[in-house]
Protein backbone atom coordinates (compact mmCIF):
# COMPACT_ATOMS: atom_id res chain seq x y z
CA UNK A 1 0.00 0.00 0.00
CA UNK A 2 0.92 3.29 -0.92
CA UNK A 3 1.11 6.63 1.57
CA UNK A 4 2.42 10.27 0.94
CA UNK A 5 4.22 12.11 3.33
CA UNK A 6 3.20 16.01 3.53
CA UNK A 7 5.15 18.64 5.83
CA UNK A 8 2.29 21.16 6.73
CA UNK A 9 4.82 23.53 8.96
CA UNK A 10 3.37 25.68 11.70
CA UNK A 11 -0.46 25.55 11.10
CA UNK A 12 -3.30 26.58 12.96
CA UNK A 13 -4.45 23.91 14.69
CA UNK A 14 -8.23 23.87 13.41
CA UNK A 15 -7.13 24.43 9.79
CA UNK A 16 -5.07 21.17 10.31
CA UNK A 17 -8.21 19.43 11.42
CA UNK A 18 -10.14 20.73 8.19
CA UNK A 19 -7.11 19.58 6.46
CA UNK A 20 -7.61 16.31 7.57
CA UNK A 21 -11.04 15.87 6.77
CA UNK A 22 -10.70 16.68 3.79
CA UNK A 23 -8.05 14.15 3.48
CA UNK A 24 -10.30 11.52 5.24
CA UNK A 25 -12.68 11.87 2.46
CA UNK A 26 -10.14 11.41 -0.32
CA UNK A 27 -9.09 8.26 1.49
CA UNK A 28 -12.35 6.68 1.38
CA UNK A 29 -13.04 7.68 -1.93
CA UNK A 30 -10.11 5.71 -2.71
CA UNK A 31 -6.72 7.82 -2.93
CA UNK A 32 -3.82 6.46 -0.81
CA UNK A 33 -3.49 7.51 2.69
CA UNK A 34 -1.08 10.69 4.40
CA UNK A 35 1.57 10.54 6.80
CA UNK A 36 1.02 14.30 7.88
CA UNK A 37 4.07 15.82 10.19
CA UNK A 38 3.35 19.53 11.58
CA UNK A 39 3.54 21.95 14.61
CA UNK A 40 0.70 23.83 16.40
CA UNK A 41 1.43 27.43 17.90
CA UNK A 42 0.09 26.65 21.97
CA UNK A 43 -3.27 25.13 22.13
CA UNK A 44 -4.77 22.98 24.26
CA UNK A 45 -7.17 20.37 22.71
CA UNK A 46 -9.98 18.98 24.51
CA UNK A 47 -10.85 15.23 23.84
CA UNK A 48 -14.54 13.49 23.93
CA UNK A 49 -13.09 12.27 27.37
CA UNK A 50 -12.50 15.51 29.17
CA UNK A 51 -12.76 16.25 32.53
CA UNK A 52 -12.74 19.67 33.36
CA UNK A 53 -10.85 18.51 36.40
CA UNK A 54 -8.10 17.91 33.83
CA UNK A 55 -7.46 21.76 34.05
CA UNK A 56 -5.39 23.08 36.20
CA UNK A 57 -5.76 26.65 35.63
CA UNK A 58 -9.12 28.78 34.87
CA UNK A 59 -9.94 28.48 31.20
CA UNK A 60 -9.79 32.43 31.07
CA UNK A 61 -6.73 32.31 32.54
CA UNK A 62 -5.43 30.25 30.38
CA UNK A 63 -6.61 31.96 27.25
CA UNK A 64 -4.89 35.11 28.43
CA UNK A 65 -1.64 33.26 28.44
CA UNK A 66 -2.23 32.91 25.25
CA UNK A 67 -3.28 29.34 24.49
CA UNK A 68 -6.07 28.54 22.70
CA UNK A 69 -8.88 26.38 23.94
CA UNK A 70 -10.46 23.90 21.28
CA UNK A 71 -13.28 20.80 22.23
CA UNK A 72 -11.93 17.99 19.10
CA UNK A 73 -13.36 14.73 17.97
CA UNK A 74 -10.48 12.35 18.90
CA UNK A 75 -10.19 10.27 21.92
CA UNK A 76 -9.02 11.02 25.10
CA UNK A 77 -9.00 13.69 27.90
CA UNK A 78 -6.60 17.03 27.13
CA UNK A 79 -3.47 17.56 25.81
CA UNK A 80 -0.94 20.84 24.90
CA UNK A 81 0.34 21.82 21.62
CA UNK A 82 2.82 23.99 21.41
CA UNK A 83 6.30 24.71 19.05
CA UNK A 84 8.59 21.81 18.75
CA UNK A 85 6.03 19.02 19.50
CA UNK A 86 6.09 17.34 16.02
CA UNK A 87 2.56 16.27 14.96
CA UNK A 88 2.07 12.86 13.54
CA UNK A 89 -1.29 12.76 11.36
CA UNK A 90 -1.79 9.61 10.22
CA UNK A 91 -4.84 9.07 7.45
CA UNK A 92 -5.30 5.37 7.11
CA UNK A 93 -7.43 3.22 5.44
CA UNK A 94 -7.89 0.42 8.82
CA UNK A 95 -10.15 -1.55 6.67
CA UNK A 96 -5.94 -2.92 5.64
CA UNK A 97 -5.26 -3.46 9.34
CA UNK A 98 -7.67 -5.38 10.56
CA UNK A 99 -10.51 -2.86 11.48
CA UNK A 100 -9.05 -3.46 14.76
CA UNK A 101 -8.64 0.24 16.90
CA UNK A 102 -6.54 -1.25 19.59
CA UNK A 103 -4.03 -3.24 17.43
CA UNK A 104 -3.50 0.42 15.42
CA UNK A 105 -2.90 2.16 18.88
CA UNK A 106 -0.12 -0.43 19.45
CA UNK A 107 1.58 0.02 16.25
CA UNK A 108 1.82 3.51 16.52
CA UNK A 109 2.90 3.16 20.28
CA UNK A 110 5.46 1.00 18.61
CA UNK A 111 6.77 3.30 15.88
CA UNK A 112 7.23 5.76 18.77
CA UNK A 113 9.42 3.62 21.11
CA UNK A 114 11.35 2.33 18.06
CA UNK A 115 12.02 6.37 17.28
CA UNK A 116 12.89 7.10 21.01
CA UNK A 117 15.42 4.12 20.91
CA UNK A 118 16.56 5.06 17.87
CA UNK A 119 17.64 8.33 19.78
CA UNK A 120 18.98 6.47 22.77
CA UNK A 121 16.01 7.00 24.68
CA UNK A 122 14.68 3.96 26.66
CA UNK A 123 10.69 4.27 26.25
CA UNK A 124 7.46 2.12 26.55
CA UNK A 125 3.84 2.08 26.01
CA UNK A 126 1.58 1.36 28.88
CA UNK A 127 -1.77 -0.61 27.59
CA UNK A 128 -3.92 0.75 30.33
CA UNK A 129 -2.98 4.31 30.02
CA UNK A 130 -2.11 4.67 26.25
CA UNK A 131 0.82 7.30 25.21
CA UNK A 132 4.76 6.72 25.44
CA UNK A 133 6.50 6.62 28.87
CA UNK A 134 10.18 6.84 29.74
CA UNK A 135 10.31 4.85 32.86
CA UNK A 136 13.91 5.92 33.78
CA UNK A 137 12.18 9.49 34.98
CA UNK A 138 8.12 8.11 35.29
CA UNK A 139 7.14 11.21 32.09
CA UNK A 140 5.63 11.11 29.60
CA UNK A 141 7.29 11.93 26.27
CA UNK A 142 4.54 11.12 23.50
CA UNK A 143 0.70 11.59 23.68
CA UNK A 144 -2.01 9.44 21.28
CA UNK A 145 -5.43 10.33 20.04
CA UNK A 146 -7.37 9.32 17.05
CA UNK A 147 -10.55 9.44 15.22
CA UNK A 148 -11.78 6.92 12.77
CA UNK A 149 -14.74 7.61 10.25
CA UNK A 150 -15.40 4.78 7.57
CA UNK A 151 -12.48 2.77 9.56
CA UNK A 152 -9.92 5.80 7.67
CA UNK A 153 -8.04 7.00 10.50
CA UNK A 154 -7.18 10.72 11.26
CA UNK A 155 -5.46 12.50 14.28
CA UNK A 156 -2.06 11.05 15.65
CA UNK A 157 0.31 11.57 17.87
CA UNK A 158 2.57 14.30 19.55
CA UNK A 159 5.76 13.85 20.13
CA UNK A 160 7.87 16.03 22.14
CA UNK A 161 11.23 16.90 20.25
CA UNK A 162 12.22 20.13 21.44
CA UNK A 163 9.42 21.28 23.37
CA UNK A 164 8.48 24.12 26.05
CA UNK A 165 7.35 21.76 29.08
CA UNK A 166 6.38 24.86 30.80
CA UNK A 167 2.80 24.93 29.73
CA UNK A 168 1.95 21.65 30.40
CA UNK A 169 1.89 22.43 34.25
CA UNK A 170 -1.97 24.10 32.89
CA UNK A 171 -3.17 20.53 32.85
CA UNK A 172 -3.04 17.20 34.00
CA UNK A 173 -2.31 15.63 30.68
CA UNK A 174 -4.65 13.06 29.01
CA UNK A 175 -6.28 13.39 32.32
CA UNK A 176 -2.97 11.60 34.13
CA UNK A 177 -1.23 12.64 37.53
CA UNK A 178 2.08 12.84 35.27
CA UNK A 179 4.92 15.13 34.80
CA UNK A 180 6.25 15.48 30.60
CA UNK A 181 9.43 15.20 29.25
CA UNK A 182 10.89 15.91 25.64
CA UNK A 183 13.30 14.37 23.75
CA UNK A 184 15.43 17.54 23.99
CA UNK A 185 15.05 17.16 27.51
CA UNK A 186 16.00 13.91 28.49
CA UNK A 187 18.87 14.41 25.56
CA UNK A 188 20.05 17.89 27.15
CA UNK A 189 20.39 18.97 23.57
CA UNK A 190 17.81 20.34 20.91
CA UNK A 191 17.04 17.46 18.38
CA UNK A 192 16.80 17.66 14.96
CA UNK A 193 13.00 17.53 13.71
CA UNK A 194 14.03 16.96 10.18
CA UNK A 195 15.78 13.84 11.46
CA UNK A 196 12.66 12.99 13.54
CA UNK A 197 10.79 12.98 10.71
CA UNK A 198 13.04 11.17 8.57
CA UNK A 199 13.31 8.52 11.19
CA UNK A 200 9.43 8.22 12.00
CA UNK A 201 8.84 8.00 8.17
CA UNK A 202 11.34 4.91 7.95
CA UNK A 203 10.32 3.16 10.52
CA UNK A 204 5.98 3.82 10.38
CA UNK A 205 6.88 2.11 6.57
CA UNK A 206 8.70 -0.80 8.40
CA UNK A 207 6.07 -1.36 10.62
CA UNK A 208 2.59 -0.72 8.66
CA UNK A 209 4.29 -2.14 5.76
CA UNK A 210 3.43 1.00 3.40
CA UNK A 211 5.41 2.24 0.58
CA UNK A 212 6.17 6.22 1.04
CA UNK A 213 5.27 7.29 -2.44
CA UNK B 1 -36.97 -2.01 11.86
CA UNK B 2 -33.20 -2.58 11.52
CA UNK B 3 -30.91 -2.41 14.84
CA UNK B 4 -27.75 0.02 14.83
CA UNK B 5 -25.22 -2.34 16.49
CA UNK B 6 -21.72 -1.15 18.17
CA UNK B 7 -19.48 -3.15 16.01
CA UNK B 8 -15.92 -4.84 16.93
CA UNK B 9 -13.54 -2.27 17.32
CA UNK B 10 -10.66 -4.46 18.19
CA UNK B 11 -9.65 -7.55 20.49
CA UNK B 12 -10.38 -6.59 24.16
CA UNK B 13 -12.76 -3.50 23.31
CA UNK B 14 -15.79 -4.78 25.32
CA UNK B 15 -17.46 -1.06 25.63
CA UNK B 16 -17.77 2.24 23.95
CA UNK B 17 -19.39 5.51 25.54
CA UNK B 18 -21.61 7.36 22.76
CA UNK B 19 -19.97 10.96 22.61
CA UNK B 20 -22.54 12.06 20.96
CA UNK B 21 -25.40 11.35 17.94
CA UNK B 22 -25.35 13.68 14.68
CA UNK B 23 -29.09 12.90 14.08
CA UNK B 24 -32.44 13.21 16.40
CA UNK B 25 -35.27 10.55 16.59
CA UNK B 26 -37.71 11.03 13.64
CA UNK B 27 -35.16 12.11 11.04
CA UNK B 28 -34.65 10.35 7.75
CA UNK B 29 -31.19 8.52 7.50
CA UNK B 30 -29.68 6.34 4.28
CA UNK B 31 -27.13 3.65 4.72
CA UNK B 32 -24.04 4.45 5.49
CA UNK B 33 -24.73 8.10 7.18
CA UNK B 34 -22.63 8.24 10.30
CA UNK B 35 -25.24 8.62 13.17
CA UNK B 36 -23.60 8.61 16.26
CA UNK B 37 -19.66 8.89 17.55
CA UNK B 38 -18.76 6.47 19.85
CA UNK B 39 -15.17 6.64 22.04
CA UNK B 40 -12.84 5.00 23.82
CA UNK B 41 -10.10 5.53 25.99
CA UNK B 42 -7.63 6.85 23.03
CA UNK B 43 -10.13 6.66 20.33
CA UNK B 44 -13.49 7.99 18.43
CA UNK B 45 -15.61 5.62 16.19
CA UNK B 46 -17.93 6.89 13.86
CA UNK B 47 -20.91 4.41 13.66
CA UNK B 48 -22.60 4.08 10.52
CA UNK B 49 -26.56 3.66 9.51
CA UNK B 50 -26.82 -0.05 8.55
CA UNK B 51 -29.80 1.15 6.30
CA UNK B 52 -31.91 3.65 5.41
CA UNK B 53 -35.02 4.86 6.89
CA UNK B 54 -36.21 7.45 10.17
CA UNK B 55 -34.11 7.10 13.28
CA UNK B 56 -37.51 5.63 14.87
CA UNK B 57 -35.88 5.67 18.43
CA UNK B 58 -32.53 6.26 20.90
CA UNK B 59 -31.12 3.49 22.81
CA UNK B 60 -27.43 4.58 24.38
CA UNK B 61 -27.74 8.38 25.29
CA UNK B 62 -24.97 10.34 24.62
CA UNK B 63 -22.76 10.17 27.82
CA UNK B 64 -23.90 6.01 28.37
CA UNK B 65 -21.87 3.48 27.56
CA UNK B 66 -22.81 0.85 25.04
CA UNK B 67 -21.83 -3.17 24.57
CA UNK B 68 -19.55 -4.00 21.67
CA UNK B 69 -22.45 -5.86 19.76
CA UNK B 70 -25.33 -4.27 21.51
CA UNK B 71 -28.04 -2.05 20.03
CA UNK B 72 -27.31 2.06 19.81
CA UNK B 73 -30.66 3.03 18.68
CA UNK B 74 -33.60 1.71 15.63
CA UNK B 75 -34.04 2.41 12.37
CA UNK B 76 -37.74 2.37 10.80
CA UNK B 77 -37.73 1.27 7.31
CA UNK B 78 -40.16 3.41 5.13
Amino acid sequence: MDMIVEDWGMVDYMTACQRQKRMVDMVIAGQCGRLIFCEHLPVLTLGRLFKQESLLVAQQAIEQKGVAIHSVDRGGDVTLHAPGQLMVYVILDLNFYQRNLKKYLERLEQVAVDLLRDFGILAVSIPDKRGVFVPMSLRKIVSIGIGVRKWVSYHGLGINVNTDLSLFSLIKPCGLDVQMTSMAQLLQHPVSMEQVKRKWTQLFSNVFKVDIV
Amino acid sequence: MMDIILPELGEGITQATVACWHVQVGDKIHVGDEVCEVTTDKATFNVEAPASGRLKSITVKSGQDGLVGGVLGIIEQL
